[in-house]
């Protein structure tokens, strides 16, 4: 395996209040490769792919424990400046979460948000950004629409492009098709193979068949535990653990 | 068997009736009332316009109906004053409301905003007799102090006390529209790299504007309404006001002094409901506007 190791988690845990949600998780996020996250409901996928852009300091009684490394650099202490953290990996939710605003304000909320002032620079940006989620040919004709006119397919992908307008190194997704219709989802999914191109790409379904259809790498986790990590081929069609096999062929789920 | 739940069925249906009529009695009944304050208004408004031309009544400012030589009814320094205690009220209320509600929304302890906010919304049920008092032994003095006036009794202390008043309603509603602005928005904001005061300035306030505005208007409302602190504050001066160390008179405290006073079925008796007319249109004004900032904001939104 030739890979440049561009997120890893050693020994991570994960508490909420009292209760442990992941249990010394070590994985590693191949840059330039899509990394899937599978396992059942509740299994703490979420919780895990937020601990990479440290969302879940929002949440009151979360606890942290262990190393999360980008690019060799432990990211889990409190001195790390989780703005700086953020702007370098860029994430995409679940629902589709535009802002209230054109869909040119969109895009252009991130760049502002660092400071960047010169029209030019932004509105270049912004086409940039749009071309490369697939969105641009929807929606140039349009720029100064409110985001909500569009679908809700496209209002991911306009979120996708908000992400990629800072020119972030990873872009983490959780579940991101989870909300959004079949035709729309697989226009995503092919977005998200493009991606790996340029970025290091996280993806949290609870859909098997879009794990395998995007992926390079597949992690299984269930009840916080990883049971399984290995390259998307091998945990599809000749898992070394019986839990694996059981989960992908539909046994439970 | 049959009959039994035949009978049961009609009664059930009688009682879905019984209800229906109560809520819709109830429904005039509140529309009645209004409509017939309303009416009382006007009616008893109208007549004050056969002796005092509109023109005198809105522009001159004058108010003396007892003169013994000409008695004359110019409303305009009560206008002025009541728009100079308002807007002072609503420029020192805007920022510290919106300061606090954001305080408490974003950056406070959930147990800190637990205690507080409550709180907050304890000081809406002030009296504003109280809060009087507190302007005429605190306000006052310490205004006297500061400006050299001889009393401290001015539009300025108006302006802080209806400021106090109107805070509790802009604080709770603007602390409840920020706190209605999903998470995802949120977390969109953050996810790009944003601070949280960023989020806060950039995302969380215009996404609760519709909200943050309603709450200025109404804060508004109580705060041009409002009688007896500024009766009891502000000095009552009938002259017209030059600056927020004057003495004024509002709409309302004039209407609350004089009204007592005042012979029934005079000019003056009707002057009086004229000014309570007037308050009424400069109230309906501001709660229309204050309707079609907030439509137009919630089609934006949409």
């Amino acid at each position: 395996m030739d890979i440049t190791p561009k997120i890893e988690t050693r020994d991570l845990n994960f508490y909420y209040g009292r209760s442990q949600v992941l249990k010394s998780i070590n994985l590693v996020c191949a840059e330039h490769h899509v990394t899937a996250i599978i396992g059942p409901s509740g299994c703490g996928k979420s919780t895990f792919i937020r601990t990479f852009n440290r969302m879940n300091d929002v949440i009151p009684g979360a606890r942290v424990e262990g190393q999360i490394l980008l690019d060799g650099e432990n990211i889990n202490l409190p001195a790390v400046d989780v703005v700086e953290l953020r702007r370098r990996v860029g994430m995409v939710f679940q629902k589709p979460n535009p802002f209230p605003k054109s869909i040119f304000d969109n895009v252009a909320s991130g760049l502002r948000i660092n400071g960047i002032k010169d029209r030019a620079m932004i509105e270049d940006a912004v086409e940039k950004s749009l071309k490369e989620a697939v969105l641009w040919d929807e929606v140039k004709d349009r720029l100064r629409e409110n985001a909500f006119a569009l679908s809700g397919g496209q209002q991911q992908r306009l979120c996708i492009a908000r992400a990629l307008a800072v020119k972030p190194e990873a872009i983490l997704f959780d579940e991101p098709c989870s909300a959004i219709d079949p035709v729309a989802t697989a226009k995503i999914e092919d977005l998200i193979i493009k991606l790996k191109k340029n970025y290091t790409v996280v993806i949290v379904t609870h859909n098997m068949q879009q794990a395998a259809r995007v992926s390079d790498y597949t992690a299984f986790l269930m009840l916080g535990d990883l049971i399984e990590f290995d390259k998307t081929e091998k945990i599809f069609t000749n898992p070394a653990k019986r839990l694996t096999e059981d989960y992908i062929t539909g046994r439970f789920g | 068997m049959v009959p039994k739940r035949m009978r049961e069925v009609r009664l059930s249906r009688l009682k879905e009736e019984g209800i229906k009529a109560f809520f819709f009695t109830n429904g005039v009944l509140a529309v009645v009332v209004l409509v017939g304050i309303f009416g009382l208004l006007l009616s008893t408004a109208i007549p004050a316009f056969k002796e005092i031309p509109v023109r005198e009544f809105l522009a001159s400012k004058t108010w003396d109906p007892t003169s013994p030589e000409k008695a004359q009814y110019g409303i305009l320094s009560m206008i002025v004053s009541t728009l100079m205690v308002t807007a002072g009220a609503l420029l020192i209320a805007m920022p510290v409301g919106l300061g606090v509600a954001s305080y408490l929304s974003d950056v406070a302890h959930w147990r800190v905003r637990e205690v507080v906010k409550p709180i907050i919304e304890i000081l809406a049920g002030i009296p504003s007799v109280v809060v009087g008092f507190l302007g005429i032994v605190l306000f006052g003095p310490v205004i006297a102090k500061i400006f050299h006036t001889g009393h401290g009794l001015n539009a300025a202390n108006g302006s802080f006390l209806l400021a106090i008043m109107a805070l509790p309603t802009i604080i709770s509603l603007s602390e409840d529209s920020l706190n209605a602005v999903p998470l995802s928005y949120a977390e969109a904001s953050l996810a790009l790299g944003a601070s949280r005061w960023q989020t806060l300035i950039r995302v969380k306030i215009p996404a609760a504007l519709s909200g943050i505005i309603a709450s200025f208007m109404l804060g508004m409302g109580r705060a041009i309404g409002e009688t007896m602190t500024v009766l009891m504050a502000t000095g009552n001066a009938r002259s017209f006001p030059h600056g927020f160390l004057d003495s004024i008179r509002t709409m309302t405290a004039n209407i609350a002094i004089e009204l007592g006073e005042v012979p029934y079925h005079t000019t003056h008796y009707y002057g009086l409901f004229a000014i309570g007319l007037v308050l009424f249109i400069l109230t309906f004004i501001v709660n229309l506007v204050a309707d079609v900032i907030l439509s137009k904001y919630q089609q934006r939104e949409q």
